[in-house]
Protein backbone atom coordinates (compact mmCIF):
# COMPACT_ATOMS: atom_id res chain seq x y z
CA UNK A 1 0.00 0.00 0.00
CA UNK A 2 1.17 3.51 -0.84
CA UNK A 3 0.15 6.69 0.90
CA UNK A 4 -1.28 9.67 -0.93
CA UNK A 5 -2.04 13.16 0.30
CA UNK A 6 -5.27 14.61 -1.08
CA UNK A 7 -4.94 18.41 -1.09
CA UNK A 8 -8.17 20.39 -1.30
CA UNK A 9 -8.19 23.69 -3.17
CA UNK A 10 -11.13 26.06 -3.16
CA UNK A 11 -11.90 29.36 -4.81
CA UNK A 12 -10.97 32.50 -2.94
CA UNK A 13 -14.52 33.80 -2.92
CA UNK A 14 -16.01 30.63 -1.44
CA UNK A 15 -14.92 31.24 2.14
CA UNK A 16 -18.52 31.22 3.31
CA UNK A 17 -19.29 28.74 6.07
CA UNK A 18 -20.35 25.35 4.73
CA UNK A 19 -23.99 24.41 5.30
CA UNK A 20 -24.86 21.49 7.61
CA UNK A 21 -25.74 19.46 4.51
CA UNK A 22 -22.33 20.17 2.98
CA UNK A 23 -20.63 19.21 6.23
CA UNK A 24 -22.63 15.99 6.31
CA UNK A 25 -21.65 15.20 2.71
CA UNK A 26 -17.96 15.73 3.49
CA UNK A 27 -18.18 13.54 6.57
CA UNK A 28 -19.94 10.82 4.59
CA UNK A 29 -17.18 10.96 2.00
CA UNK A 30 -14.36 10.71 4.51
CA UNK A 31 -16.11 8.03 6.58
CA UNK A 32 -16.71 6.09 3.35
CA UNK A 33 -12.93 6.02 2.81
CA UNK A 34 -12.37 5.05 6.45
CA UNK A 35 -14.94 2.25 6.08
CA UNK A 36 -12.74 0.77 3.33
CA UNK A 37 -9.83 0.97 5.77
CA UNK A 38 -8.05 3.37 3.44
CA UNK A 39 -7.84 6.42 5.70
CA UNK A 40 -4.37 7.03 7.15
CA UNK A 41 -4.89 10.50 8.62
CA UNK A 42 -8.05 12.56 8.71
CA UNK A 43 -5.85 15.61 8.23
CA UNK A 44 -6.88 19.14 9.09
CA UNK A 45 -8.55 22.20 7.70
CA UNK A 46 -6.30 25.17 7.10
CA UNK A 47 -7.57 28.58 8.16
CA UNK A 48 -8.15 31.00 5.26
CA UNK A 49 -8.13 33.95 7.68
CA UNK A 50 -5.26 33.36 10.08
CA UNK A 51 -2.76 33.06 7.24
CA UNK A 52 0.40 34.82 6.08
CA UNK A 53 2.73 34.18 3.20
CA UNK A 54 6.43 34.73 3.70
CA UNK A 55 8.48 35.64 0.59
CA UNK A 56 12.14 36.38 -0.08
CA UNK A 57 13.49 39.68 1.17
CA UNK A 58 11.45 39.77 4.39
CA UNK A 59 8.25 40.27 2.47
CA UNK A 60 5.23 39.06 4.44
CA UNK A 61 1.76 39.30 2.96
CA UNK A 62 -1.60 38.69 4.60
CA UNK A 63 -3.59 35.65 3.57
CA UNK A 64 -2.76 32.23 2.19
CA UNK A 65 -0.62 31.66 -0.87
CA UNK A 66 -2.93 31.89 -3.86
CA UNK A 67 -2.49 30.85 -7.43
CA UNK A 68 -5.04 32.88 -9.39
CA UNK A 69 -7.92 32.79 -6.84
CA UNK A 70 -7.40 29.35 -5.35
CA UNK A 71 -6.02 28.50 -1.93
CA UNK A 72 -5.42 25.27 -0.04
CA UNK A 73 -8.26 24.58 2.39
CA UNK A 74 -7.14 21.29 3.90
CA UNK A 75 -5.80 17.81 3.33
CA UNK A 76 -6.20 14.16 4.27
CA UNK A 77 -3.93 11.14 3.78
CA UNK A 78 -5.20 7.88 2.28
CA UNK A 79 -3.58 4.51 1.53
CA UNK A 80 -4.26 2.66 -1.71
CA UNK A 81 -2.43 0.24 -3.97
CA UNK A 82 -2.14 2.70 -6.87
CA UNK A 83 -2.48 6.42 -7.53
CA UNK A 84 -5.45 5.66 -9.79
CA UNK A 85 -7.29 4.18 -6.85
CA UNK A 86 -6.58 7.30 -4.80
CA UNK A 87 -7.90 9.39 -7.70
CA UNK A 88 -11.10 7.31 -7.69
CA UNK A 89 -11.58 8.07 -3.99
CA UNK A 90 -11.03 11.78 -4.66
CA UNK A 91 -13.57 11.85 -7.50
CA UNK A 92 -16.46 11.21 -5.08
CA UNK A 93 -15.68 14.29 -2.96
CA UNK A 94 -18.43 16.96 -2.94
CA UNK A 95 -15.81 19.73 -3.37
CA UNK A 96 -16.34 19.75 -7.14
CA UNK A 97 -19.92 21.00 -6.70
CA UNK A 98 -18.54 24.29 -5.38
CA UNK A 99 -15.78 24.73 -7.94
CA UNK A 100 -12.92 23.34 -5.88
CA UNK A 101 -10.33 20.76 -6.93
CA UNK A 102 -8.18 18.05 -5.39
CA UNK A 103 -4.49 17.44 -5.94
CA UNK A 104 -3.33 13.84 -5.36
CA UNK A 105 0.33 13.41 -4.36
CA UNK A 106 2.17 10.24 -3.38
CA UNK A 107 3.98 10.50 -0.05
CA UNK A 108 7.69 9.81 -0.36
CA UNK A 109 8.88 8.72 3.05
CA UNK A 110 12.23 10.01 4.25
CA UNK A 111 14.44 7.24 5.62
CA UNK B 1 -33.84 -15.11 60.98
CA UNK B 2 -34.08 -18.86 61.22
CA UNK B 3 -32.02 -20.51 58.52
CA UNK B 4 -33.38 -23.30 56.39
CA UNK B 5 -31.09 -26.30 56.45
CA UNK B 6 -31.42 -27.24 52.82
CA UNK B 7 -31.42 -23.85 51.08
CA UNK B 8 -27.65 -23.38 51.46
CA UNK B 9 -27.30 -25.14 48.13
CA UNK B 10 -29.02 -22.21 46.48
CA UNK B 11 -27.37 -19.52 48.57
CA UNK B 12 -23.77 -20.69 48.27
CA UNK B 13 -23.29 -20.42 44.51
CA UNK B 14 -24.75 -16.92 44.70
CA UNK B 15 -22.43 -15.91 47.55
CA UNK B 16 -19.52 -17.54 45.78
CA UNK B 17 -20.05 -15.42 42.69
CA UNK B 18 -20.45 -12.33 44.86
CA UNK B 19 -17.69 -12.78 47.45
CA UNK B 20 -15.03 -15.13 46.09
CA UNK B 21 -13.34 -12.54 43.88
CA UNK B 22 -13.55 -9.85 46.57
CA UNK B 23 -11.97 -12.18 49.10
CA UNK B 24 -9.21 -13.13 46.69
CA UNK B 25 -8.56 -9.48 45.88
CA UNK B 26 -8.17 -8.49 49.55
CA UNK B 27 -5.93 -11.48 50.29
CA UNK B 28 -3.89 -10.95 47.15
CA UNK B 29 -3.24 -7.39 48.12
CA UNK B 30 -1.62 -8.74 51.24
CA UNK B 31 0.33 -11.63 49.73
CA UNK B 32 1.31 -9.95 46.50
CA UNK B 33 0.44 -10.95 42.99
CA UNK B 34 3.22 -13.57 42.96
CA UNK B 35 1.24 -15.59 45.47
CA UNK B 36 -2.19 -15.27 43.95
CA UNK B 37 -2.62 -19.05 44.17
CA UNK B 38 -2.33 -18.89 47.97
CA UNK B 39 -5.06 -16.27 48.09
CA UNK B 40 -7.27 -18.34 45.80
CA UNK B 41 -6.65 -21.49 47.85
CA UNK B 42 -7.71 -19.78 51.04
CA UNK B 43 -10.84 -18.38 49.39
CA UNK B 44 -11.70 -21.79 47.91
CA UNK B 45 -11.13 -23.59 51.22
CA UNK B 46 -13.39 -21.05 52.91
CA UNK B 47 -16.25 -21.92 50.58
CA UNK B 48 -15.52 -25.62 50.90
CA UNK B 49 -15.79 -25.23 54.69
CA UNK B 50 -19.13 -23.46 54.21
CA UNK B 51 -20.57 -26.37 52.22
CA UNK B 52 -19.50 -28.77 54.96
CA UNK B 53 -20.72 -26.74 57.93
CA UNK B 54 -23.86 -25.17 56.49
CA UNK B 55 -25.09 -28.52 55.24
CA UNK B 56 -25.17 -29.77 58.83
CA UNK B 57 -25.74 -26.68 60.98
CA UNK B 58 -27.81 -24.64 58.53
CA UNK B 59 -27.05 -21.19 57.21
CA UNK B 60 -25.56 -18.84 59.83
CA UNK B 61 -27.23 -15.55 60.79
CA UNK B 62 -24.92 -13.47 58.64
CA UNK B 63 -23.49 -15.73 55.92
CA UNK B 64 -21.13 -13.12 54.46
CA UNK B 65 -19.62 -12.25 57.85
CA UNK B 66 -19.24 -15.97 58.54
CA UNK B 67 -17.28 -16.41 55.32
CA UNK B 68 -14.94 -13.51 56.05
CA UNK B 69 -14.29 -14.70 59.61
CA UNK B 70 -13.34 -18.14 58.33
CA UNK B 71 -11.15 -16.60 55.61
CA UNK B 72 -9.45 -14.43 58.21
CA UNK B 73 -8.72 -17.43 60.46
CA UNK B 74 -7.49 -19.55 57.59
CA UNK B 75 -5.12 -16.77 56.57
CA UNK B 76 -3.76 -16.50 60.10
CA UNK B 77 -3.27 -20.27 60.20
CA UNK B 78 -1.47 -20.14 56.91
CA UNK B 79 0.83 -17.32 58.01
CA UNK B 80 1.57 -19.07 61.28
CA UNK B 81 2.44 -22.19 59.38
CA UNK B 82 4.67 -20.29 56.99
CA UNK B 83 6.35 -18.47 59.86
CA UNK B 84 7.04 -21.73 61.66
CA UNK B 85 8.43 -23.12 58.46
CA UNK B 86 10.56 -20.07 57.86
CA UNK B 87 11.91 -19.81 61.41
CA UNK B 88 12.41 -23.44 62.36
CA UNK B 89 12.94 -25.23 59.11
CA UNK B 90 14.71 -22.60 57.04
CA UNK B 91 15.91 -20.65 60.08
CA UNK B 92 15.13 -17.37 58.49
CA UNK B 93 12.68 -14.69 59.50
CA UNK B 94 11.25 -11.99 57.33
CA UNK B 95 9.22 -9.98 59.80
CA UNK B 96 8.45 -7.31 57.21
CA UNK B 97 6.52 -9.54 54.92
CA UNK B 98 5.20 -12.19 57.26
CA UNK B 99 3.30 -11.32 60.35
CA UNK B 100 0.66 -13.12 62.31
CA UNK B 101 -0.30 -10.04 64.26
CA UNK B 102 -1.97 -8.21 61.47
CA UNK B 103 -5.71 -8.23 61.47
CA UNK B 104 -7.23 -8.69 58.06
CA UNK B 105 -9.10 -5.74 56.83
CA UNK B 106 -12.29 -6.96 55.20
CA UNK B 107 -14.12 -3.64 55.51
CA UNK B 108 -16.13 -2.31 52.61
CA UNK B 109 -13.48 0.30 51.78
CA UNK B 110 -10.68 -2.27 51.82
CA UNK B 111 -12.69 -4.55 49.56
CA UNK B 112 -13.38 -1.77 47.08
CA UNK B 113 -9.75 -0.66 47.02
CA UNK B 114 -8.50 -4.22 46.64
CA UNK B 115 -10.94 -4.95 43.84
CA UNK B 116 -9.86 -1.81 42.04
CA UNK B 117 -6.22 -2.77 42.40
CA UNK B 118 -7.00 -6.29 41.22
CA UNK B 119 -8.82 -5.04 38.13
CA UNK B 120 -5.75 -3.02 37.20
CA UNK B 121 -3.45 -5.97 37.81
CA UNK B 122 -5.49 -8.42 35.75
CA UNK B 123 -6.12 -6.16 32.77
CA UNK B 124 -2.51 -6.46 31.83
CA UNK B 125 -1.43 -5.57 28.30
CA UNK B 126 1.26 -8.28 28.56
CA UNK B 127 -1.54 -10.76 27.83
CA UNK B 128 -3.47 -10.92 24.56
CA UNK B 129 -7.07 -9.72 24.73
CA UNK B 130 -8.64 -13.18 24.88
CA UNK B 131 -6.37 -14.26 27.73
CA UNK B 132 -7.13 -11.06 29.61
CA UNK B 133 -10.84 -11.82 29.43
CA UNK B 134 -10.30 -15.39 30.64
CA UNK B 135 -8.23 -14.11 33.56
CA UNK B 136 -10.80 -11.44 34.37
CA UNK B 137 -13.54 -14.07 34.37
CA UNK B 138 -11.60 -16.37 36.64
CA UNK B 139 -9.99 -13.93 39.05
CA UNK B 140 -12.36 -10.96 39.05
CA UNK B 141 -15.64 -12.76 38.50
CA UNK B 142 -15.06 -16.17 40.10
CA UNK B 143 -16.05 -18.17 37.02
CA UNK B 144 -15.15 -21.85 36.93
CA UNK B 145 -13.09 -23.36 34.11
CA UNK B 146 -16.24 -25.00 32.78
CA UNK B 147 -18.15 -21.73 32.76
CA UNK B 148 -15.35 -19.92 30.93
CA UNK B 149 -15.12 -22.77 28.43
CA UNK B 150 -18.90 -22.51 27.88
CA UNK B 151 -18.65 -18.79 27.27
CA UNK B 152 -15.93 -19.27 24.65
CA UNK B 153 -17.36 -22.51 23.23
CA UNK B 154 -13.98 -24.12 23.86
CA UNK B 155 -12.70 -27.19 25.66
CA UNK B 156 -11.81 -26.67 29.32
CA UNK B 157 -8.33 -27.99 28.48
CA UNK B 158 -7.75 -25.07 26.09
CA UNK B 159 -8.92 -22.56 28.66
CA UNK B 160 -6.69 -24.18 31.27
CA UNK B 161 -3.63 -23.74 29.05
CA UNK B 162 -4.58 -20.20 28.15
CA UNK B 163 -5.02 -19.29 31.82
CA UNK B 164 -1.74 -20.92 32.79
CA UNK B 165 0.21 -18.85 30.28
CA UNK B 166 -1.62 -15.70 31.30
CA UNK B 167 -0.90 -16.30 34.97
CA UNK B 168 2.80 -16.73 34.29
CA UNK B 169 2.80 -13.36 32.55
CA UNK B 170 0.85 -11.87 35.42
CA UNK B 171 3.36 -13.07 38.01
CA UNK B 172 6.32 -11.86 35.98
CA UNK B 173 4.84 -8.41 35.65
CA UNK B 174 6.30 -5.82 37.95
CA UNK B 175 2.89 -4.26 38.49
CA UNK B 176 2.24 -3.90 42.21
CA UNK B 177 -1.02 -5.12 43.62
CA UNK B 178 -1.87 -2.10 45.67
CA UNK B 179 -4.04 0.81 44.80
CA UNK B 180 -2.22 2.14 41.76
CA UNK B 181 -1.00 5.69 41.78
CA UNK B 182 -2.39 8.27 39.40
CA UNK B 183 0.40 7.75 36.90
CA UNK B 184 -0.07 4.00 36.44
CA UNK B 185 -3.84 4.44 36.45
CA UNK B 186 -3.62 6.79 33.53
CA UNK B 187 -1.35 4.49 31.58
CA UNK B 188 -3.43 1.39 32.20
CA UNK B 189 -7.00 2.67 32.27
CA UNK B 190 -7.30 2.22 28.49
CA UNK B 191 -6.34 -1.45 28.80
CA UNK B 192 -8.77 -1.90 31.69
CA UNK B 193 -11.63 -0.35 29.75
CA UNK B 194 -10.98 -2.37 26.64
CA UNK B 195 -10.94 -5.60 28.69
CA UNK B 196 -14.27 -4.70 30.28
CA UNK B 197 -15.61 -3.76 26.85
CA UNK B 198 -14.53 -7.13 25.42
CA UNK B 199 -15.89 -8.96 28.45
CA UNK B 200 -19.24 -7.31 27.91
CA UNK B 201 -19.24 -8.02 24.17
CA UNK B 202 -18.29 -11.63 24.83
CA UNK B 203 -21.58 -11.84 26.71
CA UNK B 204 -23.66 -9.67 24.43
CA UNK B 205 -22.55 -11.22 21.14
CA UNK B 206 -21.63 -14.53 22.75
CA UNK B 207 -20.91 -17.61 20.72
CA UNK B 208 -22.54 -19.52 23.53
CA UNK B 209 -26.22 -20.33 23.35
CA UNK B 210 -26.42 -20.45 27.11
CA UNK B 211 -28.50 -17.39 27.85
CA UNK B 212 -27.60 -17.38 31.54
CA UNK B 213 -23.85 -17.40 30.91
CA UNK B 214 -24.30 -14.49 28.52
CA UNK B 215 -26.26 -12.44 31.03
CA UNK B 216 -23.67 -13.17 33.70
CA UNK B 217 -20.84 -11.92 31.49
CA UNK B 218 -22.70 -8.68 30.80
CA UNK B 219 -23.63 -8.02 34.41
CA UNK B 220 -20.10 -8.81 35.60
CA UNK B 221 -18.66 -6.28 33.13
CA UNK B 222 -21.10 -3.70 34.46
CA UNK B 223 -20.30 -4.56 38.07
CA UNK B 224 -16.56 -4.08 37.48
CA UNK B 225 -17.11 -0.79 35.64
CA UNK B 226 -19.23 0.40 38.57
CA UNK B 227 -16.28 -0.41 40.86
CA UNK B 228 -14.22 1.98 38.70
CA UNK B 229 -16.74 4.78 39.23
CA UNK B 230 -16.36 4.28 42.99
CA UNK B 231 -12.95 5.94 43.09
CA UNK B 232 -12.34 9.56 42.08
CA UNK B 233 -9.11 8.40 40.40
CA UNK B 234 -10.92 6.16 37.95
CA UNK B 235 -14.33 7.82 37.70
CA UNK B 236 -13.46 9.34 34.32
CA UNK B 237 -15.85 10.41 31.57
CA UNK B 238 -14.67 7.42 29.49
CA UNK B 239 -15.66 4.97 32.23
CA UNK B 240 -19.08 6.61 32.44
CA UNK B 241 -19.47 6.45 28.67
CA UNK B 242 -18.61 2.75 28.68
CA UNK B 243 -21.11 2.15 31.49
CA UNK B 244 -23.80 4.03 29.59
CA UNK B 245 -23.11 1.87 26.54
CA UNK B 246 -23.31 -1.34 28.57
CA UNK B 247 -26.54 -0.29 30.29
CA UNK B 248 -28.25 0.59 27.00
CA UNK B 249 -27.17 -2.68 25.39
CA UNK B 250 -28.19 -4.72 28.43
CA UNK B 251 -31.64 -3.14 28.38
CA UNK B 252 -32.33 -5.22 25.24
CA UNK B 253 -30.85 -8.52 26.46
CA UNK B 254 -34.23 -10.11 27.13
CA UNK B 255 -35.62 -9.02 23.77
CA UNK B 256 -32.61 -10.14 21.72
CA UNK B 257 -33.05 -13.89 21.80
CA UNK B 258 -36.02 -16.21 21.59
CA UNK B 259 -36.49 -19.36 23.64
CA UNK B 260 -34.34 -21.34 21.20
CA UNK B 261 -31.48 -18.90 21.66
CA UNK B 262 -31.88 -17.46 18.16
CA UNK B 263 -30.96 -13.82 17.78
CA UNK B 264 -33.94 -11.56 17.13
CA UNK B 265 -33.03 -8.66 14.88
CA UNK B 266 -33.44 -5.18 16.28
CA UNK B 267 -36.45 -4.28 14.17
CA UNK B 268 -38.35 -7.42 15.14
CA UNK B 269 -37.75 -7.13 18.89
CA UNK B 270 -40.65 -6.87 21.29
CA UNK B 271 -39.92 -3.43 22.73
CA UNK B 272 -42.03 -4.13 25.82
CA UNK B 273 -39.24 -6.53 26.86
CA UNK B 274 -36.70 -3.70 26.94
CA UNK B 275 -35.71 -2.77 30.49
CA UNK B 276 -36.60 0.84 31.27
CA UNK B 277 -34.58 0.93 34.54
CA UNK B 278 -31.44 0.03 32.58
CA UNK B 279 -32.21 2.65 29.92
CA UNK B 280 -32.59 5.21 32.74
CA UNK B 281 -29.24 4.14 34.17
CA UNK B 282 -27.70 4.49 30.72
CA UNK B 283 -29.05 8.04 30.50
CA UNK B 284 -27.60 8.80 33.94
CA UNK B 285 -24.11 7.62 32.99
CA UNK B 286 -24.25 9.28 29.58
CA UNK B 287 -24.95 12.64 31.22
CA UNK B 288 -21.93 12.05 33.50
CA UNK B 289 -19.83 11.07 30.50
CA UNK B 290 -20.57 14.36 28.76
CA UNK B 291 -19.27 16.53 31.62
CA UNK B 292 -15.90 17.00 29.91
CA UNK B 293 -14.67 17.81 26.43
CA UNK B 294 -13.27 14.38 25.72
CA UNK B 295 -14.91 12.20 23.08
CA UNK B 296 -13.81 8.57 23.13
CA UNK B 297 -15.06 5.64 21.10
CA UNK B 298 -17.18 4.71 24.12
CA UNK B 299 -18.89 8.09 23.95
CA UNK B 300 -19.72 7.54 20.29
CA UNK B 301 -20.93 3.99 20.83
CA UNK B 302 -22.99 5.02 23.85
CA UNK B 303 -24.52 7.78 21.71
CA UNK B 304 -25.47 5.24 19.05
CA UNK B 305 -26.91 2.89 21.66
CA UNK B 306 -28.88 5.82 23.10
CA UNK B 307 -30.51 6.54 19.74
CA UNK B 308 -31.45 2.87 19.43
CA UNK B 309 -33.53 3.20 22.59
CA UNK B 310 -35.58 6.06 21.12
CA UNK B 311 -38.63 5.58 18.90
CA UNK B 312 -38.01 5.92 15.17
CA UNK B 313 -38.38 9.43 13.82
CA UNK B 314 -37.09 11.15 10.71
CA UNK B 315 -33.80 12.29 12.24
CA UNK B 316 -32.90 9.18 14.23
CA UNK B 317 -30.84 7.44 11.56
CA UNK B 318 -29.18 10.72 10.56
CA UNK B 319 -27.83 11.01 14.10
CA UNK B 320 -26.75 7.37 14.15
CA UNK B 321 -24.96 7.74 10.81
CA UNK B 322 -23.09 10.84 11.99
CA UNK B 323 -21.91 9.00 15.10
CA UNK B 324 -20.82 6.00 13.01
CA UNK B 325 -18.99 8.37 10.66
CA UNK B 326 -16.99 9.75 13.58
CA UNK B 327 -16.41 6.27 14.98
CA UNK B 328 -15.07 4.79 11.74
CA UNK B 329 -12.78 7.79 11.21
CA UNK B 330 -11.48 7.37 14.78
CA UNK B 331 -10.85 3.62 14.56
CA UNK B 332 -11.44 1.14 11.74
CA UNK B 333 -13.07 -2.18 12.38
CA UNK B 334 -15.01 -4.36 9.92
CA UNK B 335 -18.06 -4.44 12.20
CA UNK B 336 -18.13 -0.65 12.51
CA UNK B 337 -17.75 -0.35 8.73
CA UNK B 338 -20.72 -2.67 8.17
CA UNK B 339 -22.89 -1.07 10.86
CA UNK B 340 -22.14 2.34 9.38
CA UNK B 341 -23.24 1.07 5.98
CA UNK B 342 -26.51 -0.18 7.46
CA UNK B 343 -27.14 3.31 8.92
CA UNK B 344 -26.13 4.87 5.58
CA UNK B 345 -28.73 2.73 3.80
CA UNK B 346 -31.35 3.77 6.36
CA UNK B 347 -30.70 7.42 5.52
CA UNK B 348 -30.02 7.32 1.78
CA UNK B 349 -31.89 4.19 0.72
CA UNK B 350 -30.89 0.60 -0.04
CA UNK B 351 -29.58 1.31 -3.54
CA UNK B 352 -26.93 3.76 -2.31
CA UNK B 353 -26.34 1.49 0.66
CA UNK B 354 -25.48 -1.38 -1.69
CA UNK B 355 -22.97 0.79 -3.58
CA UNK B 356 -21.36 1.77 -0.28
CA UNK B 357 -21.33 -1.83 0.98
CA UNK B 358 -19.77 -3.32 -2.14
CA UNK B 359 -16.76 -1.00 -1.78
CA UNK B 360 -15.89 -2.44 1.64
CA UNK B 361 -14.00 -5.51 0.44
CA UNK B 362 -15.23 -7.67 3.32
CA UNK B 363 -16.49 -10.66 1.35
CA UNK B 364 -14.92 -13.09 3.84
CA UNK B 365 -17.22 -11.95 6.63
CA UNK B 366 -20.67 -13.40 7.39
CA UNK B 367 -22.21 -10.06 8.31
CA UNK B 368 -21.10 -8.51 4.99
CA UNK B 369 -23.25 -11.05 3.11
CA UNK B 370 -26.21 -10.96 5.48
CA UNK B 371 -26.18 -7.15 5.20
CA UNK B 372 -26.12 -7.28 1.39
CA UNK B 373 -28.81 -9.96 1.49
CA UNK B 374 -30.95 -7.60 3.55
CA UNK B 375 -30.26 -4.62 1.25
CA UNK B 376 -31.07 -6.60 -1.91
CA UNK B 377 -34.14 -8.34 -0.46
CA UNK B 378 -36.72 -5.83 -1.75
CA UNK B 379 -35.34 -5.32 -5.25
CA UNK B 380 -33.36 -8.38 -6.29
CA UNK B 381 -34.41 -11.60 -4.56
CA UNK B 382 -31.95 -13.68 -6.55
CA UNK B 383 -28.95 -11.65 -5.41
CA UNK B 384 -30.33 -11.49 -1.89
CA UNK B 385 -30.59 -15.29 -1.74
CA UNK B 386 -27.07 -15.66 -3.15
CA UNK B 387 -25.66 -13.43 -0.40
CA UNK B 388 -27.68 -15.13 2.33
CA UNK B 389 -26.42 -18.50 1.07
CA UNK B 390 -22.86 -17.21 1.22
CA UNK B 391 -23.48 -16.00 4.79
CA UNK B 392 -24.76 -19.45 5.78
CA UNK B 393 -21.57 -20.97 4.39
CA UNK B 394 -19.42 -18.61 6.42
CA UNK B 395 -21.12 -18.58 9.81
CA UNK B 396 -20.32 -21.12 12.51
CA UNK B 397 -23.36 -20.25 14.57
CA UNK B 398 -26.18 -22.77 14.26
CA UNK B 399 -28.83 -20.27 15.29
CA UNK B 400 -27.62 -17.75 12.69
CA UNK B 401 -27.81 -20.47 10.02
CA UNK B 402 -31.43 -21.10 11.02
CA UNK B 403 -32.32 -17.40 10.97
CA UNK B 404 -30.75 -16.94 7.52
CA UNK B 405 -32.37 -20.09 6.14
CA UNK B 406 -35.77 -18.84 7.27
CA UNK B 407 -35.11 -15.57 5.44
CA UNK B 408 -34.21 -17.42 2.23
CA UNK B 409 -37.38 -19.52 2.48
CA UNK B 410 -39.41 -16.34 2.95
CA UNK B 411 -37.82 -14.80 -0.17
CA UNK B 412 -38.42 -17.99 -2.20
CA UNK B 413 -42.10 -17.90 -1.28
CA UNK B 414 -42.42 -14.19 -2.04
CA UNK B 415 -40.51 -14.32 -5.36
CA UNK B 416 -40.88 -17.81 -6.84
CA UNK B 417 -38.64 -18.03 -9.89
CA UNK B 418 -38.95 -20.76 -12.55
CA UNK B 419 -35.30 -21.82 -12.41
CA UNK B 420 -34.89 -21.76 -8.67
CA UNK B 421 -34.36 -25.50 -8.37
CA UNK B 422 -30.74 -25.26 -9.46
CA UNK B 423 -29.21 -23.34 -6.58
CA UNK B 424 -29.12 -25.98 -3.90
CA UNK B 425 -28.83 -24.73 -0.39
CA UNK B 426 -26.13 -26.36 1.67
CA UNK B 427 -26.70 -25.97 5.40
Amino acid sequence: MKEFVLIFRVNGNSDVKPSPEQMQERMNWMAGIAAQNKLVDKGNSLSPVSAKTVKPGNVVTDGPYTEIKEFIAGYIIVKTATIDEAVELAKANPIFKTGGNIEVREVIKRD
Amino acid sequence: MAAQGNSYRELLPHLFRLEYSKMTAVLCRHFGLQHIEVAEDIASETFLRATEVWGIDGIPENPTAWLYTVAKNKTKDYLKHVTVFETQVKDKIKPDTLTTEEDFDFTQQAITDSQLAMIFAVCNPANVAEAQICLALQILCGFSLQEIADAFLTKTETIKKRLHRARVNLRNDTFQIRLPDEESIRSRLDAVLSTLYLLFNEGYFSRSNNHLVRKDLCSEAIRLAVVLTGSPLTNTTQVNALLALMCYQSSRLNARANDEGEVILFEQQDKSLWSQPLIDKGNYYLVNACSGNEISRYHLEAGIAYWHTTPADASKWQHILQLYNQLIIMAYSPVTALNRTFAFAKVYGNEKGIMEAEKLGLSGITYYHSLLGYLYADTNAEKAIAHYTQAIHLTKSASEKRTLTKEIERLRRAFPSPGSGCDQLVV
